[in-house]
């Protein structure tokens, strides 16, 4: 029987040392046994990788940054869908998913386009700078943190942590300080390029599990893989890891997505001390760049969450295969300088 | 004196951890140690086990046996004694 075809617009096509997740979930949405994809990229800059995978992605088109705002944006998806039809969107950063949120109703109702995303509650409950009251709420430990908004406030942190603490942009980027005066100088390097405020964490010890999730927005967990760092780049990039048995982590999991209902793809990242004690890190509010990982384990969580947009029946996993690995490579692509032309002069390619 | 149950074992003497994603490689001594462990047998019954395949005293024996279960326990590859308690409780 021939498997029905369905447009899926993916941005994250940045395959770089720091990766988006698009070019993994686009070959998660490739390996489907139960339809057939045409890739629409969506792509910020001219040189992310995923632009010039020709076998992965049938078409890109530049879009504007999250900065630009929800209407130019709109505008933009507006052209893009006159010509591909897009059936189903999945936002791969998490700085854009506040506008892609925002168009949720837009985007289903006047161009008929399906996502699968977090509410916006949902994504605001779990902000870093949210951390401590998000714990509470739900019953899950995590570590003391606090936002601060000028480096006068450093001197002041040591009443309520002790060093090494951990300094992090609200979006991206974190250092271990081990000094006030590291705290000093991670505050001016993350607040310039991500601004304020910047979120002052208790450093926990021990070692970093991960979990690629997939809630149903019901409270059901879909599916859920999770997996430990064995090589590290020095941006705290995962270049290879490994999936784990882990029950404890499981429950947290589940226990998460069922108390906050959280509806797509997840990733949380959470310290396993010496002791057993598991403490919640940050929740990325989509899939993370090894979401591969999921696939080879036995759940193509990508695939799963278009049914759900289409409407489509999606069963929970039950379960998935442990100790499989991943490993991730860098590889020089060669392309025609028209391509690169196509890409930047006309924002299509 | 409980090995992790979830531990896996390879003839080649791959030993992986599930729970932590560690591996480690031991030679064929530990692995039939570690496998006499997974069979539940007590310190007693692996001295038996090994006295009986290799030329060794008791001396030499415990002296290597109870390093090696340190390094497994450093290795967090043995059940904590509190887990050990709930488990015969």
């Amino acid at each position: 029987m021939k498997k029905p075809l369905i447009n899926v617009a993916v941005t994250g096509l940045n395959a770089i040392d720091s990766p988006g997740p698009g070019v993994p979930v686009i070959r998660a949405l490739r390996d489907s046994k139960d339809f057939d994809v045409r890739i629409i990229g969506l792509s910020y800059e001219t040189l992310e990788p995923g632009i010039y995978m020709h076998d992965l992605v049938d078409k890109t088109y530049q879009i504007p940054f999250p900065s630009s705002g929800v209407a130019s944006l709109l505008t933009r998806l507006r052209y893009i869908n006159s010509i591909e039809n897009i059936d189903v969107l999945i936002p791969n950063f998490d700085a854009e998913l506040f506008n892609f949120i925002k168009l949720e109703e837009t985007l289903r109702d006047d161009l008929g386009i399906k996502t699968f995303l977090p509410t916006s509650e949902q994504f605001e409950a779990r902000q870093k700078h949210c951390l401590n009251e998000y714990g509470i709420k739900h019953g899950i430990k995590v570590p003391h943190s606090k936002k601060i908004f000028s480096i006068h406030d450093i001197p002041g942190l040591r009443a309520e942590f002790t060093y090494p603490l951990v300094v992090k942009g609200q979006y991206y980027d974190a250092s271990v300080a081990y000094t006030p005066e590291q705290a000093v100088t991670y505050f001016n390097k993350i607040s310039a390029k991500w601004g304020l405020p910047i979120i002052v964490q208790q450093y926990v010890y021990g070692s970093e599990v991960n979990v690629t999730a997939l809630g149903d927005g019901k409270g059901n967990t879909i599916g859920a893989v999770p997996m430990r760092k064995q090589y590290i780049t020095d941006k705290g990039k995962a270049w290879a890891g490994i999936s784990l048995d882990d029950d404890e982590l499981m429950k947290t999991t589940r226990k998460l997505i069922k108390s906050t209902k959280w509806r797509g793809g997840m990733e949380l990242e959470i310290i396993k001390t010496r002791e057993g004690d598991y403490y919640l890190i940050e929740i990325n509010p989509r899939f993370p760049a090894w979401v591969y990982l999921a696939v080879g384990c036995g759940q193509n969580h990508p695939e799963a969450l278009v049914k759900m947009a289409m409407g489509m029946p999606v069963k929970p996993w039950k379960k998935f295969d442990v100790g499989k690995m991943f490993i991730r490579y860098a590889y020089d692509m060669i392309v025609e300088l028209s391509e690169f032309e196509k890409i930047s002069t006309l924002g299509e390619l | 004196m409980n090995i992790k149950r979830n531990i896996a074992l390879s003839d080649s003497g791959f030993v992986f951890n599930p729970s932590t994603g560690d591996s480690f490689s031991t030679n064929p001594i530990g692995l039939e140690i570690i496998r006499l462990l997974q069979e539940m047998k007590t310190a007693e019954q692996v001295k038996k086990a090994i006295l009986a395949q290799y030329l060794t005293d008791d001396a030499t024996f415990e002296k290597d046996f109870y390093d090696f279960v340190n390094m497994l326990n450093r290795f967090n590859l043995m059940e904590t004694e509190e887990k050990d308690e709930k488990a015969t409780n």
